[in-house]
């Protein structure tokens, strides 16, 4: 009895508390107001589901408890209601599934007009870079890396010359403009996730991976990485900020080459010896496009 | 089958050989569970400090980001494998498939003493990297690499190695049982009992068995790969990376090889801790509402195919891993469907409540609320397996919830209405009803105030694995009140399982003398000639079965309920000749006993 109430106090609480909870998405700052749908859509179908069968159960639990002289029925299986249970869980599954994969196509397939930059983590840092005037990164990979070339950009590609290097974990994008963001990592896995955006993805050594997303409103929001990476995993921040189009051309203008942060201290020599040790085992994993 | 054979039955007289080294099943049941038990107390303690730095960060000066991430790598490994994949099959299964299926004891006796040991020695060796220079590791459950192998991360010196050690060890010993567990169910049933008659815990705890001897070797290997890419530099999973400055050895591994390997074991597990929880709740709730399960036939198909689907569904684990995302569609959509079969399996238990004489007893009352935290984390399920609704939800609090919801308070339940369910044929004695009733209101709505709110940090973004969530912008200031919350309910629902084992102790001297089938069960283990059962189990003669073990409230019988071993009554005799009420659906010939092949044999 108690428990049958019980039963009943739960779903109305938590009913309750799904609506006047402080706690719910983060405002959204990107194109993926779709996953957000998919989600309520996959929230209220499984929420009647839950309402449904908890109440059936303390309804049973009130009605079926034990008295004396009470004796249950003898009922085996009833083929009929069986099937139609199984008919309607199918449809109800469907429902959430069609719509989750039509907007996982949009997610794994970016626009053609998007632009790429790249995204390297690192214990526990962002760099980033982006493909300059020809539109191509150059190449990369972990064993070009030097103080001097943190990204570890192949100096021989003459697609890297005009890559824009940018350290220090702030990033600036252009409002309302499709990106997809090549994912690269220096040693562990790192994910990329800024909660407004909703969309993220893992670094992984080794292999460059991607995700997109259209930014759609200006603003400051916050890199955290979603993949444990170690003792500084909670404290691996940086920044996006999102510019209307004059503010990210002036913030692009000031930004340096990879030819140009190269040129006045190409011929040092510990970078120099870095790259010849590794060189010996070199596989070209690694390397980008 | 000489009546010579059946008179000796080998059984052991020094205290050494009863309780030591001993090969019955039911002792090496009691073995692995008290061994399960007192780990899980540890992971519990660890559970606690991990609360206290979420709720209360900076109180308990000790808990430094090393340890936080000790503690979680320890808590998480030990419920998934040490805990609850031990006490369901090495524990329950060790004890009731003999009993339930009619058998002396299992097959291999030996092999099955064997299991246990080698179990201890992989718990101990567990145990150690907590004693060890740099401690045990701090790597994550999954222990993802590159990072479980890199200088740097806690335990990097003995905690990894004895992890991975610990874990091959863990596989043997679960190998040895395994194979004893499926080849009792097949071969020594007793007479009468066929597949389609067994109670479903035994079908629940079989194929989760057979998954086991099929997934796991998938863990061995990785274990193995990354033994050596640890100890001995092989590139399996690692590939060219630089840390701490510096570019290591490392060419050509792939981290995600481990994962799929990883996810390829560790899905399955899943159900392997799942399915003997579902067999075990479905007789729970079927003997305590005076009911024959609904849909038995449907249950057991159930079974089978979640079991199977779970082989094809691992990489929804890994939607955001970096995999190609079209794996996604593919993954997506098995994984809703095995929501299929495991609806089913809810709606037949609910429905098994529906006209039924529920008597709330204490495994009944655990049996409720099983169903209720299942249903809750299944239907979340729902969410992380829909592929793009994983996206924002992945590594997040979401997950948390929802795996413990699933995986964590679920099954938990069921290894404690199982307890209170068997304890009198285990020990003779009853549990204190008072002190259950109260272990039970405070775990159940405990467990529901800890993790139901945390799925809207989930929502909010809030992501795991978090050491702090200092200066994170996008979080309101009252998560943290709530996360504080969490750690009151948390510490108040762990204190009550001390409260539990100590009326396991207390009940074992002090508890009512139970009778020999105090819940009134049909199944075998409630008809043995002794309670708690002897070495043996059946006195001279094995019982012959001639019945499902689902005849509660059979129309026409004097009791409600009627044992496998009774033969067939006079009245199903006139209930087959029409003379009766027929029951309304009539079942197939071999479930409930209407043939009379092995009578007249």
């Amino acid at each position: 009895m108690v428990l049958a109430i019980i039963l009943v106090l739960l779903v109305v609480i938590t009913v309750l508390f799904t609506f006047f909870s402080p706690w719910w998405f983060t405002p959204l700052a990107s194109n993926w107001g779709t996953i957000d749908d998919a989600l309520i859509i996959t929230f209220v179908i499984t929420g009647v589901v839950f309402i449904a069968v908890s109440l059936f159960m303390a309804y049973a639990i009130y009605k079926f408890h034990h008295k004396s002289g009470q004796k249950a029925k003898f009922e085996p299986e009833n083929k009929k209601l069986e099937s139609w249970l199984i008919g309607l869980t199918t449809v109800g599954i469907a429902g959430m599934l069609a719509p989750g994969l039509v907007v996982w196509a949009d997610y794994v397939y970016p626009p053609d007009d998007a632009t790429e930059f790249e995204t390297l983590g690192q214990q526990w840092a962002w760099n980033f870079r982006l493909p300059g005037k020809d539109g191509k990164l150059g190449g990369a990979a972990v064993r070009f890396i030097s103080y001097d070339n943190p990204l570890g950009v192949n100096p021989d590609d003459p697609n890297g010359q005009d890559d824009i290097i940018i350290e220090g974990g702030e990033m600036h994008l252009p409002v309302d403009k499709p990106v997809k963001n090549l994912l690269r990592s220096v040693d562990v896995l790192h994910n990329f996730y800024v909660p407004q955006f909703r969309a993220k993805m893992d670094l992984v050594p080794g292999m460059v991976t991607y995700f997109w997303f259209t930014p759609t409103r200006t603003g400051e929001f916050e890199i955290i990485c979603a993949e444990l990476c170690g003792l500084g995993h909670s404290d691996m921040r940086g920044i996006v900020i999102v510019d209307n189009a004059e503010d990210y051309a002036a913030w692009l203008s000031e930004q340096v080459t990879f030819a140009e942060m190269m040129a006045p201290e190409e011929e040092e020599m510990p970078a120099e010896e870095l790259m010849d040790e590794a060189e010996d085992n070199s596989t070209g994993e690694g390397d980008n496009e | 089958m000489s009546e010579h054979h059946d008179d000796e039955m080998h059984e052991p007289t020094s205290f050494l050989t009863k309780y030591i080294w001993s090969q019955d099943h039911k002792v090496i049941a009691v073995q692995y569970s008290l061994t399960a038990i007192a780990i899980g107390l540890v992971a519990l303690v660890l559970s606690w400090l991990m609360r206290m730095q979420l709720g209360f960060p900076g109180e308990l000066e000790f808990i430094d980001q090393a340890a936080y991430y000790q503690y979680a790598t320890m808590h998480g490994m030990i419920m998934v494998i040490y805990l609850l994949t031990a006490i369901f099959l090495g524990g329950f299964g060790n004890y009731l498939i003999p009993l339930q299926v009619g058998a002396r004891d299992m097959v291999f006796p030996f092999l099955n003493m064997l299991s246990y040991w080698v179990y201890l020695i992989a718990v101990l060796v567990l145990v150690a990297s907590f004693f060890t220079p740099g401690g045990p590791t701090g790597a994550g459950w999954t222990l993802y690499p590159p990072q479980s192998i890199l200088e740097g991360t806690p335990g990097y010196d003995w905690g990894i190695i004895l992890m991975l050690t610990s874990l091959v060890i863990f596989i043997v010993a679960f190998t040895m049982g395994g194979l004893n567990y499926v080849t009792t169910v097949l071969q020594a049933r007793a007479r009468g009992m066929t597949l389609m008659r067994m109670p479903l815990t035994v079908w629940g705890i079989f194929i989760a068995t057979f998954m086991g001897l099929l997934a796991f070797p998938a863990l061995f290997v990785s274990g193995v790969m990354l033994l050596l890419d640890r100890v001995i530099g092989t590139s399996f999973f690692v590939p060219e990376i630089m840390s701490l400055g510096e570019t290591l050895d490392y060419t050509g591994g792939s981290p995600l090889l481990f994962q799929h390997l990883f996810w390829f074991f560790g899905h399955p597990e899943v159900y392997i801790v799942a399915l003997p929880a579902f067999g075990i709740i479905s007789d729970i709730l079927s003997v305590h509402a005076r009911k024959n399960i609904f849909g038995y036939r449907m249950m057991v198909w159930a079974l089978l195919a979640i079991g199977i689907l779970s082989f094809i569904v691992w990489a929804h684990h890994m939607y955001v891993s970096g995999m190609d995302p079209a794996f996604g569609f593919f993954f997506a959509t098995t994984t809703l469907i095995i929501a299929v079969p495991t609806a089913i399996k809810v709606y037949n238990w609910v429905l098994t409540l529906w006209n039924a004489d529920i008597h709330l007893t204490v495994p009944m009352l655990y049996a409720i609320s099983f169903v209720l935290t299942f249903v809750f984390g299944g239907l979340t399920g729902l969410f992380l397996g829909n592929v793009v609704v994983d996206v924002p939800l992945s590594d997040t609090y979401f997950v948390v919830a929802h795996f413990h919801m699933v995986m964590g308070v679920a099954p938990v339940m069921v290894v404690f209405g199982a307890i209170y369910h068997w304890y009198p044929k285990i020990t003779g004695r009853m549990l204190h009803n008072g002190m259950g009733q109260f272990h039970f209101w405070v775990t159940f709505i405990g467990t529901y105030a800890i993790y139901f709110p945390m799925h809207y940090l989930g929502f909010v973004g809030v992501p795991r694995r978090y050491f702090s969530y200092e200066d994170l912008e996008f979080i309101p200031q009252s998560a943290n009140d709530l996360n504080e919350f969490i750690t009151v309910a948390a510490l108040i629902v762990g204190v009550v399982q001390i409260q539990f084992l100590y009326n396991l102790g207390w009940s074992y001297f002090k508890g009512e003398k139970a009778p020999a089938n105090p819940w009134k069960a049909t199944s075998l283990e409630w008809q043995t000639p002794q309670t708690p059962p002897v070495h043996g189990n059946w006195g001279k003669t094995l019982p012959e079965v001639h019945r499902w073990a689902y005849d509660y409230s059979v129309p026409g019988a004097p009791d409600d309920f009627i044992s496998q071993n009774t033969p067939r009554q006079p009245f199903e005799k006139l209930e087959e000749a029409g003379e009766i009420d027929p029951d309304p659906t009539p079942l197939y010939p071999d479930t409930r006993g209407h043939t009379t092949a092995e009578e007249t044999s």
